[in-house]
């Protein structure tokens, strides 16, 4: 009878003036607004620890060997000649040397090569301490005018490179370009010389989209600084390689940028001449300038430093595996025992 | 129905009355100005009165009315009576400026041109907000263009644009309920010269027209009444839309105005107060044609949205209409207040902010050692040339000096770091907030069926304090019992009737009276004694007999219900309901009603009750309604036998100074005795006598009445006066014992939140007996415990009482050396407390330097109860412990009285039951039973604490982590802050990238099931222990940041460090191993996987990877098909895997060992839902070997 008189007393309460809804708002049961979805609920138990542990380090260990071995395979030829391409009497003066247009440039270094080397062998120019990512240096480009030629003028983004003095747009306009690196090497072997093939070293899509096919070199490096290279203003931007690797910015102050392939392969204790045009300044803030070359793996250049990280975190597991072990066996705990409630402990005077 | 005033005239309507409404609502057609010192003295002392305290405030309202009496003309407005364009006219010449409003309500915020205007401001009143304004603005100066201009923009735009929609559904609901509201319609009067009521939208009654509701109508606007279908100008209205109260309350139409029709017109002004939001006081008068004053108080006015029931019509001129109409002035939403997570998150944000400004200071200051080292090769070197020769002649292009140029890294970096305060954690802490909210109020677990309600959230920002509540604060009347009043048993005559288990055998021939061919019966049955009723039935002329049915005629005249009868699908039988303002007398009348004296008219001047199947009359004379002093009631009735008698009923303390000893003093004895044993039962008892007055006794009386009643000044005191020398001598008669019944579930409810470690504190308006009584009924008190009463009538008592209180406390402390703090040893064998403390102590003690002791002893006590508190004390309590700990509070009631301890506590919840809505309207939840209290607190607190807390913890983390890999990046990079990663990826990983993963664990994940929560109610302490999320937490989540962020740079930095990549290349590859670090590591701590959690967090890894994608194939950008050309080497995915096999690592071992050698409690409840079954089966196997083996 209770429900009754209740029906009538609460049931008008709280209509809202809007609408009379009269019928029950009882929420509509489901799982979803229960909560109650069927959902798995995943547990650290000393099993899933254990073999997680394990399991990462099975798989990491091989990998790193993986990783070491083929990193061992790669061989790789550094020479920094930045120091000793310039000739003795200049040595204290470097940057006089590097900027002075008369003086010869050229420089033979010799390398031998320390293991077989099989083609395709990259060619790198290595650059330490040049920060391509350099805030000022990065924005300093015009992708719209790389582009297409229509948009010659767009040099707003390229300062302090955008025009030369009389106000003509520079195209490729931006400090990136005005800065293209134009060392040269020519190599050759048993006073036989060795093609490096210079065609795709940039990335198609690059070549494809970025650079115009229909843009060409205008009023470059025509200004009272110049900065690196200069192009063949015959040839559309989309053709000039060097450029394109050139201005596809490196992530780190220390990097490699692809010169060529040498497609013959190397023997062991060979020794190779290398012709280098030293012309790059890198010598107004002590950057480095190396010449790698460089055959490839799946791991792409050597580096230890994957292997030895794949080794050690799977050991490291391992390890982990076996402490956890002793851990469990030393400590055991059963799991979901209620006397570890913390009121259960403190009731059996336990106090924490 | 002729208004035949009975045997001895009484010139004005005598009213239908109700026992607990303060006396100036009563007599319409008297000046309210006599009324004004006595009302405003019973509204002065609320806290003394026994009524239910809900009153209090309507007391109040009554003073601020009644100071209001005088109407200065720029105080007033004017209302010519049918005459709406007269009435904008006179607003005009008074100069109000603004004349009365329309009718036409509008509750939506924006219109369409307003609305991005508007909602922006609103907006950007959060601080916050303008963090990320002042950093995008940075953006767009040239020098500090971190990121393109629009792309800064982008994440504040998006969260600008989502609150703005959720805004703009809510403001366009309101705007559909307005215009559904607007084009109802309402008999409006016509012009004059053809006087008709014809039908009109609600949104073209104007201020001064004349509407007629019919019966259940509901009112258009505010009405002043002009005259209803009943000659005494009686009119009913129930004003559940107003104030949710279910009862009817009777409203009054003048005599003066009573007459007229709609063809004589109703000239005539109305002067009333200016709009104000006052429900329950309204002051005017009304200027007849003839130049006659009436004035007019709250008695006379219908309230819009009141319906007229009961009453086939009433006609009545719109005084205040639209948005000036007191319910819209009253519409105001709930309070803001703010959770205590988001308190202390304010703490660790300031923290951050800290953090972040020391990565700029450090980024800053190293560019400019950097740039001092360089200073002379600037010129020459490649990627910086200071010198532009583009303009013909040499200048320096960028560079303002060493200074300059570090200041304006350091803003660049401040831009750059942004998100190390998370942007969208404000968000997705609203959007989390929502979610919680959808599923409390779609619990079906916190839906009352009896009366039809959901659980609802009307603050959205406090739903994590839930999880954290250490007092709750509760009402007892309507909040632990039903307020719905059950007669039990009864004494009369000095015979204890409480056999009345059985229902009447009897039930067709006591329960239905039969009027013409229709059977009529009360609407609730009540068990009767089957002795009671034997000799109601039997017992003739006995002596006994007689004093039952006096008892009874007692029960069914001496009170203020009206009875109304309702329909039912079979036409022969129509119910009964009677509908008052007590729920006491209700219960009487149905008791009476049970034993067949059932009243079944009451007009102004008489009622009918069917006395044992006969139907009498019986003229009401006069009436005392019940007064705080007298805590009594009498009625004066002409019976048909032409004698007068008078009715008393009242408490028992009261009842006792007022009869006469002298006569039957062992039914007096023995009735105390049963008295007590009811109270001790937990009954309310009411005492009930009877005087017969003689004819010289009763016109004396009648005349003081009538003088007292027209009196000018003073009324109240002397209609008390004429009552207290007419109520004395009395006969005894019996008396009643009534149940307010618990509501179901509470003693259970009650028992779960004290092992939850919640204490509980019940604070009544009702007498201590009756609360204590309650106390043990709902096991709040149990024999064991040991009670501190404090009930002291001065100051120096209060303190000595306190004093001898503590020192009990003390020793008994001293006593239990189990006694740890109080939450861990409430279940050990500790000698329990209860400290039981009444309203005139805490006036002593409350707001005097008492406090301290008190809340000393409180907090010592297992129990507190407060009984004989006023609203204020309430309150004062609440505050008492708020302000002195740190712990959390609750309240929770129902009627008007709680309101300002439900708004002073840090949650306020609101039981929407039979006191009416006030107390919903004021509270931040409101829900329909008590007892949800323990799955909205120890399931969905629970559950809301530790979502909020994890998810506030990790956007901390998941930010600070990225922010971390791009500050390292930046000592590569000569400190300018280039970014490796796409401005895109930094902008969109805060709010697209890693943002809905966390909003959908923090709306569904789980860390315990609904069962286990409810089953060990001890589990809430962590959120009491703010386990979840406190500095300790915050701290290991940095330094696994910090970690996480290394691992993320380091890793892939050695392994591409000689190579060619690029940096695009290498900053997709960050993105997206931080963006799997981070849901990786927020899956190891998710506790339940269900479709939608693996849908999102394998989703936005995903989709992060395709935006990675599809931002890399812009080919405008310079990252133009990096991510496309790394990812096809082996390397890159070996690379990939360590990095997050690295950064997961230390996480994951922190992790199991934790969850193993250090579990709390809600881990080794986790394991106890898994395994729990497996291991109680292993025990018991245990067990019965060594049982076999001993």
């Amino acid at each position: 009878m209770n429900s009754k008189a209740g029906s009538t007393f609460g049931s008008d309460g709280a209509t809202d003036s809007s609408a009379a809804r009269r019928n029950s708002k009882k929420p509509k049961y489901s799982k979803f607004t229960q909560q109650e979805l069927p959902a798995c609920k995943p547990l650290l138990t000393p099993g899933i620890v254990i073999s997680t542990f394990a399991l990462i380090g099975i798989i990491f260990i091989p990998i790193g060997l993986a990783s070491l071995s083929a990193s061992e395979h790669v061989v790789e030829l550094v020479d920094r000649y930045d120091a000793d391409c310039v000739p003795q009497h200049l040595r204290d003066d470097k940057l006089a040397f590097i900027q002075n247009s008369q003086t010869n440039k050229t420089c033979t270094r010799r390398l031998i090569v320390p293991k077989q080397m099989s083609s395709p062998i990259q060619v790198y120019y290595q650059l330490d301490n040049f920060y391509q990512n350099h805030r000022r240096y990065v924005k300093s480009r015009s992708d719209k005018q790389l582009k297409s030629k229509s948009s010659e003028r767009e040099t707003k983004t390229c300062e302090p490179e955008g025009t030369t003095g009389d106000g003509l747009a520079i195209v490729p306009c931006g400090l990136i370009a005005w800065s293209l690196f134009n060392d040269t090497y020519s190599f050759s072997a048993n006073s036989k010389s060795l093609q490096v093939n210079k065609k795709d070293i940039a990335w198609q899509s690059d070549k494809k989209h970025k650079f115009g096919s229909d843009v060409y070199p205008k009023n470059f490096q025509s200004g009272g600084l110049i900065g690196g290279a200069s192009l063949n203003a015959s040839i559309p931007l989309s053709e000039q390689e060097d450029l394109i690797v050139w201005m596809r910015t490196a992530a780190l102050p220390t990097f490699r940028k692809l010169y060529g392939r040498i497609e013959v392969d190397l023997e062991a204790n060979e020794e190779i001449t290398v012709v280098i045009q030293n012309n790059y300044n890198t010598y107004s803030f002590g950057g480095k300038k190396k010449l790698v070359l460089s055959t490839t793996s799946w791991i792409g250049g050597k580096n230890n430093f994957l292997g030895v990280a794949y080794l050690t975190v799977g050991g490291l597991c391992l390890f982990l595996a076996m402490g956890f072990i002793l851990l469990y066996v030393f400590k055991p705990r059963t799991l979901g025992d209620p006397s570890y409630l913390s009121w259960n402990r403190n009731a059996a005077g336990y106090s924490n | 129905m002729a208004a035949n005033l009975g045997l001895f005239s009484d010139p004005s309507p005598p009213p239908p009355i109700s026992g607990h409404v303060p006396s100036s609502r009563r007599r319409p057609s008297h000046d309210r100005i006599s009324f004004a010192p006595d009302s405003s003295h019973s509204a002065s002392s609320p806290s003394a009165l026994g009524v239910p305290a809900r009153h209090g405030s309507r007391a109040e309202s009554e003073r601020l009315a009644a100071s209001q009496r005088d109407l200065p003309d720029e105080d007033a407005r004017l209302v010519v009576v049918g005459d709406a364009p007269g009435t904008a006219e006179a607003a005009a010449r008074l100069g109000l400026g603004v004349g009365p409003a329309g009718n036409a309500v509008r509750t939506g915020k924006y219109s369409v041109l307003s609305f991005l205007p508007r909602n922006l401001f609103e907006q950007f009143r959060r601080v916050a907000y303008v963090y990320f304004l002042v950093i995008a603005v940075l953006n767009q100066l040239p020098q500090l263009a971190v990121f393109g201009r629009g792309a800064s923009l982008l994440p504040l735009a998006f969260v600008l644009f989502v609150t703005a929609l959720k805004d703009a559904y809510e403001d366009f609901r309101r705007h559909r309920s307005d215009r559904l509201e607007n084009n109802r319609s309402s008999l409006v009067l016509g012009p004059s010269p053809l006087p008709r009521f014809l039908p009109k939208p609600w949104k073209r009654i104007r201020v001064g027209d004349v509407v007629k509701l019919l019966a259940d109508d509901p009112a258009p606007a505010d009405m002043v009444l002009l005259s209803t279908s009943d000659p005494t100008g009686v009119a009913y209205v129930r004003t559940t839309n107003l104030d949710g109260e279910s009862n009817l309350k009777s409203r009054y139409a003048k005599q003066e105005t009573l007459a007229r029709t709609p063809e004589d017109g109703f000239a005539g002004v109305i002067r009333c107060e200016r709009p104000n939001r006052n429900i329950y006081g309204f002051h005017a008068n009304l200027e007849l044609r003839g130049g006659r004053r009436v004035s007019l108080g709250p008695s006379n006015i219908v309230l819009r949205g009141c319906e007229l029931k009961n009453t086939a019509w009433a006609v009545g001129v719109v005084v205040y209409a639209g948005k000036d109409t007191k319910v819209m002035l009253n519409s105001s939403g709930a309070p803001s207040k703010r959770s205590r997570l988001e308190t202390r998150m304010n703490r660790e944000t300031l923290f951050l902010s800290v953090f972040l400004l020391a990565m700029c200071l450090i980024v800053c200051t190293l560019n400019g050692i950097w740039l001092v080292v360089h200073q002379n090769e600037l010129e020459l070197m490649q990627f910086f040339r200071k010198r532009d020769y583009s303009g013909g002649d040499e200048k320096n292009y960028n560079y303002y000096g060493i200074a300059m140029t570090v200041f304006i890294i350091f803003l660049m970096a401040v831009i750059v770091f942004q998100i190390m305060i998370p942007i969208s954690l404000y968000i997705s802490m609203e959007l989390v907030r929502l979610g919680q909210a959808y599923f409390m109020t779609r619990d079906t677990n916190l839906y009352d069926e009896s009366s039809n309600l959901r659980f609802q959230c009307r603050a959205l920002n406090i739903n994590e304090d839930l999880g954290q509540i250490k007092y709750i604060f509760s009402d007892k009347t309507g909040t632990l019992t039903e307020n719905k009043m059950e007669f039990q048993c009864a004494t009369v005559g000095g015979v204890d009737y409480s056999g009345g288990k059985a229902p009447s055998p009897i039930e067709t021939g006591f329960y239905s009276i039969v009027v013409g061919d229709q059977f009529w019966r009360p609407k609730m049955l009540v068990k009767t004694d089957p002795e009671l009723a034997k000799l109601l039935r039997n017992g003739g002329e006995t002596e006994e007999g007689k004093c039952a049915r006096e008892f009874f005629l007692a029960l069914a005249a001496c009170n203020t219900i009206v009875p109304l009868i309702l329909e039912t699908p079979d036409p022969k039988q129509k119910l009964i309901d009677y509908q008052g303002e007590s729920p006491d007398e209700q219960a009487l009348v149905y008791a009476a009603a049970a034993y067949g004296f059932v009243l079944v008219e009451r007009t102004s001047g008489y009622i009918v009750i069917d006395v044992l199947g006969d139907r009498q009359r019986f003229d009401v004379l006069g009436l005392h309604e019940f007064d705080s002093d007298r805590k009594r009631m009498s009625v004066i009735i002409g019976c048909p036998d032409k004698t007068v008698k008078l009715y008393v009923k009242g408490a028992d303390n009261s009842m006792f100074g007022v009869i006469d000893k002298s006569i039957n003093l062992d039914i007096i004895r023995a009735t105390e005795t049963h008295l007590h044993n009811y109270s001790s039962l937990g009954l309310r008892t009411l005492v009930v006598g009877t005087r017969k007055l003689s004819r010289t006794e009763f016109e004396e009386w009648q005349s003081a009445y009538e003088k007292a009643s027209t009196a000018l000044l003073g009324r109240a005191g002397l209609l008390r006066t004429v009552a207290t020398d007419i109520e004395r001598n009395l006969h005894i008669l019996g008396a009643t014992g009534i149940e307010d019944k618990l509501q179901k579930g509470v003693p259970e409810a009650i028992e779960s939140l004290r092992q939850a470690g919640i204490k509980v504190w019940v604070l009544t308006g009702d007498k201590q007996e009756t609360a204590i009584s309650i106390g043990y009924s709902c096991k709040l008190l149990t024999r064991e415990m040991t009670q501190i009463i404090i009930n002291s009538y001065s100051r120096e008592a209060c303190r000595k009482s306190l004093e001898d209180a503590m020192a009990m406390c003390n020793k008994l402390t001293e006593l239990s050396p189990m006694a740890q703090s109080s939450t861990t040893a409430a279940g050990s064998g500790r000698i329990r407390l209860a400290l039981i403390i009444d309203g005139n102590s805490l006036v002593y003690i409350l707001e005097t330097d008492l406090q301290e002791e008190l809340f000393g002893i409180a907090s010592k006590c297992d129990v507190v109860l407060c009984c004989r508190v006023a609203p204020l004390q309430k309150a004062g309590i609440v505050a008492l412990v708020k302000h002195r700990t740190d712990d959390m509070t609750l309240a929770i009631g129902d009627g008007a009285n709680d309101v300002s301890m439900i708004q002073m506590a840090d949650v306020g919840i609101g039981i929407s039951g039979q006191e009416g809505r006030q107390a919903v309207m004021a509270s931040d939840f409101s829900m329909g039973q008590f007892r949800f209290l323990v799955p909205l607190l120890l399931v969905h607190g629970h559950w809301n604490y530790q979502r909020m807390g994890y998810m506030i913890l990790y956007n901390f983390y998941k930010n600070a982590a990225f922010v971390l890999v791009l500050f390292w990046y930046t000592f590569y990079t000569a400190f300018t802050l280039t970014t490796a990663i796409t401005e895109w990826s930094s902008l969109l990983y805060s709010v697209l990238y890693t943002a809905f993963p966390t909003i959908v664990v923090g709306i569904l994940d789980k860390d315990l099931s609904r069962r286990t929560l409810v089953r060990y109610p001890r589990l809430y302490g962590a959120g009491q222990r703010e386990e979840k999320y406190n500095l300790k937490l915050f701290i290991i989540c940095l330094i696994e940041s910090v970690w996480q962020s290394l691992a993320i740079f380091y890793v892939p930095y050695f392994v591409y460090r000689h190579s060619t990549i690029d940096g695009s290349g290498l900053g997709d590859i960050w993105a997206l191993a931080a963006v799997i670090v981070v849901n990786i590591h927020l899956a190891m701590d998710v506790a339940r996987w269900n479709w939608m959690t693996h849908a999102i967090i394998w989703g936005s890894i995903l989709a992060t990877a395709i935006c990675v994608m599809v931002i890399d194939s812009i080919w405008f950008l310079s990252g133009y098909w990096a991510i496309f050309h790394v990812m096809g080497t082996t390397l890159f995915w070996a690379c990939l895997l360590c990095t997050i096999v690295v950064g997961i690592i230390p996480h994951f071992i922190l992790k199991a060992f934790i969850d193993y050698f250090m579990p709390s409690d809600i881990q080794i409840a986790r394991e106890m839902e898994k395994f729990g079954h497996l291991n109680q089966a292993m025990r018991s196997e245990i067990r019965m070997r060594t049982f076999s083996q001993s």
